[in-house]
């Protein structure tokens, strides 16, 4: 290769990771709020393989709208072009460089998989030790524990690989057509509202009455299905005070789209009041959307069929 | 005479007149040609019906609240339009093409099977037929998506032992069976009945695509109709194998369902990639770079993707180890998958490119495809995966595919071989236009589906959160626009097999057996079988394909 042909190429290269670092540091206005320790990790990874990405999409169209502009046939030149079979470096060059790089992205994908300590449901069933994973609490707690102690509903319970102190926060996750309902056992309060103390971990034990659903909170980029008849364990860790959105992620029939709910997060003192006043409020039937819209005509320009029934509006303490 | 020069086809004289007894294709013909257009044009019919789909899932979601049909026809009208799109459209065009250039490329008079191949074919318009007539029972047709994972797909609110998803059921048991007679009808014909000469080696890519995909078909489609057969047994008898109120096991299901369904993605997109490979030579007139390496990636594709499914479980209570291994099986799709990329990317550089009709589209497909690679690399990391799985995101990386590759792919097969099918040229402007299009309503109506779904927009949804309002706006439209680009393509291919200037056994200069036969190809095909002597794509070469008799 000629010298010149080598600093043309460099040359492109370079500017096309510049282009692509661009690209990868935009990534991050894509994405919701980062509410959870969780959300750092993958907005990192997401950014990384778009920049990634983004330079190979950017070299291959590149490639190719070079050719469609400069290597047009004549009007009347029908002659063919050069006879070009293949050629075994280059071949053997880009089966390679993908190799390595699927190595390189499964590797890195695997340490932001473990860092979140994602848990599989089952694997962690009551054992109060995240086992291998370092978990993707929020960093750093400090100082944290006199506040858990004196909350009755938290407990100090491991420490990981970096000492931090995490305290756990167990609240039961209850789906059912079309309906959340979360209770806080220690107090036996029941909400149709998340509410959770700032960097703390949650642990969640989810159940459903009836289908599939889904737990997803885009703000915290945690998605785990809950499947009927089994214990889910899920773990995570607000870091960011705010008002979220829960919603079913996994189709559950006619009212999938309403099946949705707050989630408030909030200082470890604010979330012990709340906590106390939900304690102090009388249980009632909650709002539900799913229920009152079958109960209605529906209002859409074409009717539908019949339809699974909802089933009973949730009876908690504390409904928004 | 074979030798494929420019001097070579001044003296192509039109051949003889076009068919003109339509009959024969309302007919049960054994006829591989016959059978291949009755199931390109049952597609497409199919494919204008899970577009109508389309358009009202794009009315509805226009605006955020549920307002244009209710949600029960919301959910059914996502249900068939994927069911449609993938059972009728794309399952019987590419088995449509396979069915008519098949036997033309490896020099076959026509499938092994012919009556087996007639069968087939009249299986899928009684599936069709079935599928909208479960729009009239009670209840109406399924609305468990086109998954239809239990226990949601078990419930059944009318009680009715004939409901929707039983209808459903049997439709896309009568689609897998037709698909299985299908492919060993095509693996027969590939490996027993290419012309002398034509080694494997020897073979046009789009064959080496088609044996891939219907090997994957082999060994995948009984997986899936199992899992079909349980479902209905559990929703009409009452066993109890995903029933978890009885002890069965809804996740079993899923495995079922993508064990087959994920290959079922290459059975989809191999062929597409057999019409790249045979369109990028002859409008770049260059051979195929890598040949060799780019048949062989089809067939290490069509093996790897047996073992990538979990990675449509990450989030269904699938264990750490399982995660992982999968998460790695699936990036390692992406080395064959990327060698076929760059092959073509150095098939057209320093090419003469010609911009034809096909070619463009052909063009333009590979463009979408490389982009919903990226987003398909993003989607097999497990963290990205827990984050965006079932929301919009997902919905745009698979649309860039199934539209933006397949289905352009597709259309560029359509204008490229309409010429050798019908006899007859189409119109260039026409083309031109429903390219330009396609290809600006594409990326309208599923790019902004992207960002809605990094944002947590779900996917199966007929309401959502106001904040989604805008680019929802942005893909109605183009999703309206994609609905318009049809109608040159109907004006245009009507027109031009009425009217079309009669086209020359070989229009594009191309190289291959099925250039060298009548446009459109006398009934048996060859007068005499062919004896192959060189590779394909020999373009700039000026040695001969097959020797002189
Ligand atoms: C005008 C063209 C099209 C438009 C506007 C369109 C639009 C959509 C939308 C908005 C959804 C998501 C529905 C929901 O989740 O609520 C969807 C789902 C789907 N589409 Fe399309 N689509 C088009 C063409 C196609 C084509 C050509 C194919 C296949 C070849 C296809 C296959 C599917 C599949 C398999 C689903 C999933 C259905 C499910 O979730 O069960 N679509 N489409
Ligand atoms: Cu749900
Ligand atoms: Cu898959």
């Amino acid at each position: 290769m000629k010298i010149r042909n080598i600093l043309i190429l460099s040359a492109i290269a370079i500017l096309l990771a510049a282009v692509s670092l661009w690209i990868g540091q935009w990534t991050y206005s894509w994405m919701p709020p980062q509410a959870a320790a969780e959300s750092h990790l993958v907005d990192k990874l997401f950014s990384f393989l778009i920049t990634l990405g983004a330079f190979i999409f950017l070299g291959v169209t590149g490639t190719l709208i070079y050719s469609a502009i400069f290597h047009r046939a004549e009007q009347y030149d029908t002659s063919d072009g050069p006879p070009i079979e293949g050629n075994i470096t280059l071949e053997i060059v880009w089966t390679a460089i993908p190799v390595l790089l699927v190595f390189w992205i499964a590797t890195y994908s695997y340490q932001i998989y473990e860092q979140m300590g994602i848990q599989g449901p089952m694997e962690a069933m009551h054992i109060h030790i995240p086992i291998g994973m370092r978990s993707a609490s929020a960093a750093p707690i400090n100082g944290d524990a006199g506040i858990v102690s004196a909350s009755p509903t938290s407990s100090i319970v491991s420490t990981d690989a970096t000492s931090n102190v995490i305290a756990f926060e167990d609240i039961e996750v209850n789906a059912k057509q079309w309906a959340w309902v979360f209770r806080y056992p220690e107090k036996g309060i029941t909400s149709t509202e998340l509410h959770l103390p700032v960097n703390h971990r949650i642990r969640l034990a989810m159940q459903s009455e009836d289908v599939l659903h889904g737990f997803y909170i885009p703000a915290f980029r945690v998605k785990q299905d809950i499947i009927p008849n089994r214990n889910i364990d899920f773990e995570f860790t607000p870091i960011r005070i705010g008002k979220y959105e829960l919603t079913d992620s996994e189709f559950s029939g006619t009212y999938f789209a309403t099946m949705r709910a707050n989630v408030v997060v909030e200082s470890p003192e604010d979330y012990k009041k709340w906590l106390a006043e939900a304690a102090n409020r009388k249980p009632c039937t909650a709002n539900n959307q799913a229920a009152s819209e079958y109960a209605q005509e529906s209002k859409e320009l074409i009717k539908g069929w019949v339809t699974v029934a909802p089933a009973q509006a949730p009876v908690v303490n504390y409904s928004n | 005479m074979t030798n494929i020069s420019v001097e070579d086809i001044t003296g192509d004289a039109p051949q003889q007149e076009p068919r003109t007894d339509w009959k024969q294709y309302f007919s049960f013909s054994t006829d591989h040609k016959v059978i291949g257009i009755q199931y390109i044009v049952t597609a497409f019919i199919l494919f204008l019906v899970g577009g109508i789909f389309a358009m009202i899932i794009r009315g509805e979601l226009i605006t955020p609240e549920s307002d244009l049909v209710d949600r029960s026809v919301y959910n059914a009208m996502f249900t068939m339009h994927g069911t449609v799109m993938l059972f009728g459209w794309t399952f019987p065009i590419l088995t449509g093409f396979a069915n008519y250039f098949v036997p033309l490329m490896i020099g076959a008079r026509d499938m092994a099977f012919p009556r087996l191949n007639a069968v087939a074919f009249w299986m899928i318009p009684i599936a069709a037929i079935l599928l909208m007539a479960s729009f009239f029972v009670p209840g109406g047709p399924a609305q468990a998506g086109w998954w239809s994972y239990p226990p949601v797909s078990l419930q059944n609110p009318t009680g009715n032992l004939i409901n929707g998803e039983v209808i459903w059921l049997l439709a896309v048991a009568i689609s897998g069976v037709s698909s299985i007679m299908g492919a060993i009808n095509f693996v027969t014909t590939i490996v027993k009945m290419r012309a002398p000469g034509m080694t494997f080696f020897r073979t046009p890519i789009f064959v080496w695509n088609v044996f891939s995909a219907q090997i994957i078909q082999l060994f995948g489609l009984p997986v899936l109709t199992a899992g079909a057969v349980m479902l209905l047994l559990d929703l009409t008898v009452g066993t109890s194998f995903f029933d978890p109120t009885k002890g069965g096991d809804p996740v079993l299901f899923q495995h079922f369902f993508w064990f087959y369904s994920h290959p079922a993605v290459y059975v989809i997109i191999l062929p597409v990639f057999g019409v790249f490979s045979e369109i990028f030579p002859v409008f770049a007139r260059k051979p195929l770079f890598g040949y060799k390496i780019v048949a062989i990636s089809s067939l290490l594709i069509a093996g790897v993707s047996g073992i990538v499914w979990v990675h449509h479980l990450y989030v269904s209570g699938t264990p750490g180890w399982m995660r992982l291994f999968f998460m790695l099986t699936t990036m390692f799709v992406s080395v064959p998958t990327g060698i076929k990329v760059f092959a073509w990317t150095a098939t057209i550089w320093g090419g003469k490119l010609r911009f034809d009709t096909p070619m463009l589209f052909a063009f333009g497909a590979l463009i979408l495809f490389v982009f919903a690679g990226i987003t398909g690399i993003t989607l097999s990391s497990v963290p990205i995966d827990v984050h965006v799985n079932n929301t919009y995101y997902v919905v745009g990386h698979f649309h860039y595919v199934l539209y933006g590759t397949v289905t352009m792919g597709m259309f560029a097969a359509i204008y490229f071989w309409f010429p050798k099918m019908t006899g007859r040229m189409y119109y260039e402007g026409l083309g031109k236009l429903h390219f330009w299009l396609a290809f600006i309503g594409t990326n309208l109506n599923f790019f902004p589906m992207h960002p809605l779904g990094l944002q947590g927009m779900l996917r199966r949804v007929s309401s959502y959160a106001p904040e989604y309002e805008f680019w929802n706006i942005i893909a109605s439209i183009g999703g309206f626009l994609l609905g318009v680009s049809t109608l040159p393509f109907i004006l245009n291919m009507i027109g031009s097999w009425i009217h079309g200037e009669q086209a020359p056994k070989n229009p594009w200069r191309a190289i291959g057996l099925e250039w060298l036969v009548a446009s459109p190809p006398p009934v048996e095909n060859f007068e005499e079988i062919p004896v192959v002597v060189s590779e394909p794509y020999g373009y700039g070469k000026s040695e001969p394909l097959v020797a002189e008799h």
